[in-house]
């Protein structure tokens, strides 16, 4: 079970809470936790990244075990601890007012 | 009696003002959407109830958002009102706005005027107006930066672009304005399905005859002293134009400067600014029932981008222009420095004709009298982007 949390404004729009949980099939990273929580939750198709290119939106980063994970490769393995459940994957808005 | 509804776009949501047909007592319903942009909320003219609303955001993108009961309750279209929809693949991606670059269109445009005057990719930024189709409450048009038009036949679950407007051949010519590359109005024509009008900042004003397979650029009679030449076919800052559905092709614009008329369906315009103390302004619309009678906001400009001299004053022409009138009456006289933007206006078509506005400063006035008299449904919303009215029976 991943454990997602993400920003207040994608929290109401897709009526969940502060955290969220994903089963993953298969390895655990940036894109198969994305892709599964766009199937999920299909109104946050194009908030998180780019309906047709699947780059991160610019001003929104990835944060998992106090690391800067939004330059990682879509495919590079997440953390253990974010893989396990231990942690959660943060989505978070770039720190630019708003 | 007659009720009427104000949908309400702001900087950090939107909101329902309504009120009966008297138009002194009102409710305010909101925020809708709290901390998102909301560029636009309009109703469909054949289903009061269906509302579409432009949801924004610098840092998630763009939402789509459809009310079937009047804005009591919303969804995005193609997920459940309400609730969180089951597992499985999405039914429908209504933020999905993708430009055309499909062999078959023939012509999909790649690039457009930047701001210094390079070349730059066409890169969707945000819906900037809703305009339901006057016959089909499914079907409704959405104008869009970077400028194009696209169109939803299914209550906006999947949208898709009616790309012989970007591929009219003029694209390279398109530069944006201080609010970016906009298609900010789309005019529908109720005695000719086939017709419709748009315009963009910074390009001018487009028509279709063929239901927007084909456009023509309909900009004669414009002058802008700021392009290299003034009389360009391409080029102009249209800032809004309105159109009485009563009185299809009679087109009043208010450009970057000067306020226009057109007498034939946009293929020739003339100057009708006469007597403003200033034709620089974003806001026109055309009374309900008096053809001739028009109103403006002038704004001061191009730097301040506020009303002049402290006064907030909309402007009434019951000459089709040329011949203004200050309408102050309710209005703030004095250390006022608002603006109100493009899609900040609109009138009802109760009689005596209600005119209703919003300001950059949160106000949404509203005169019950034509203009003759105004008061402030509300004074400290964040800042209005749009105003729409239904009249309802």
């Amino acid at each position: 079970m991943i454990r997602v949390i993400l920003p207040q404004h994608l929290r109401t729009l897709a009526h969940v809470g502060s955290e969220l949980e994903l089963e993953i099939g298969g390895p655990v990273t940036l894109r198969s936790v994305l892709d599964a929580l766009e199937a999920r939750y299909p109104m946050l198709r194009g908030t998180v990244r780019d309906h047709v290119t699947l780059q991160r939106r610019p001003f929104l980063r990835f944060f998992a075990c106090e690391e800067d994970l939004s330059h990682e490769s879509p495919d590079a393995p997440l953390p253990e601890a974010v893989a396990s459940g231990k942690e959660p994957l943060l989505i978070i808005g770039a720190i630019a007012g708003g | 009696m007659s009720k009427v509804r104000v949908l309400v776009g702001t900087r950090k949501g939107a909101f329902i003002l309504t009120a009966d047909g008297k138009r002194k007592k009102w409710d305010v319903s909101g925020p809708h959407f709290a901390g998102w942009e909301m560029y636009h909320v309009k109703g469909s003219p054949t289903d009061p109830n269906r509302l579409y609303a432009s949801q924004t955001s610098g840092w998630f993108g763009q939402i789509i958002q459809r009310s079937d009961d009047g804005g009591k309750t919303w969804h995005q279209p193609g997920t459940p009102p309400g609730e969180a929809p089951a597992p499985g693949p999405p039914k429908a991606v209504s933020n999905k706005f993708v430009y055309d670059t499909s062999a078959e269109s023939g012509k999909p445009l790649t690039t457009h005027q930047f701001y210094d005057g390079t070349q730059h990719p066409w890169e969707f930024k945000r819906v900037w107006h809703l305009e339901p189709s006057l016959t089909d409450p499914n079907t409704v048009y959405a104008g869009v930066e970077d400028a194009a038009i696209f169109s939803s036949t299914d209550g906006g679950e999947n949208w898709k672009e009616l790309s012989g407007l970007r591929g009219h051949g003029t694209g390279p010519k398109w530069q944006p304005g201080a609010g970016g590359m906009c298609l900010h109005t789309i005019i529908l024509d109720p005695s000719n399905a086939q017709r419709m009008w748009i315009a963009i900042s910074a390009a001018g004003a487009f028509r279709t005859d063929d239901g927007g397979k084909t456009w023509k650029p309909t900009n004669r009679g414009l002058r802008s002293q700021y392009i290299p030449d003034p009389n360009a076919e391409i080029g102009h800052c249209v800032h809004h134009i309105a159109m009485n559905p009563s009185r299809p092709g009679v087109l009043f614009m208010q450009k970057h400067w000067d306020v226009m008329r057109s007498d034939d369906a946009g293929d020739n315009w003339k100057e009708v600014s006469g007597n403003l103390p200033t034709d620089f302004g974003f806001a026109i619309d055309v009374h309900a029932h008096e053809l001739e009678t028009i109103y403006v906001v002038p704004i001061k400009s191009d730097s301040e981008h506020f009303v002049p001299d402290g006064k907030l004053r909309v402007y009434r022409s019951r000459t089709g222009g040329n011949e203004w009138e200050a309408l102050t009456n309710g209005l703030p006289q004095s250390n006022c420095y608002v603006n109100v933007l493009r899609d900040a206006m609109a009138v009802d078509s109760l009689d005596k004709c209600g005119i209703y506005f919003g300001t950059s400063g949160g106000q949404v006035y509203a005169s019950a009298d034509a203009g003759d008299s105004w008061n402030p449904i509300v004074r400290d919303l964040p800042g209005v982007l749009s105003v729409e009215v239904q009249t309802l029976p």
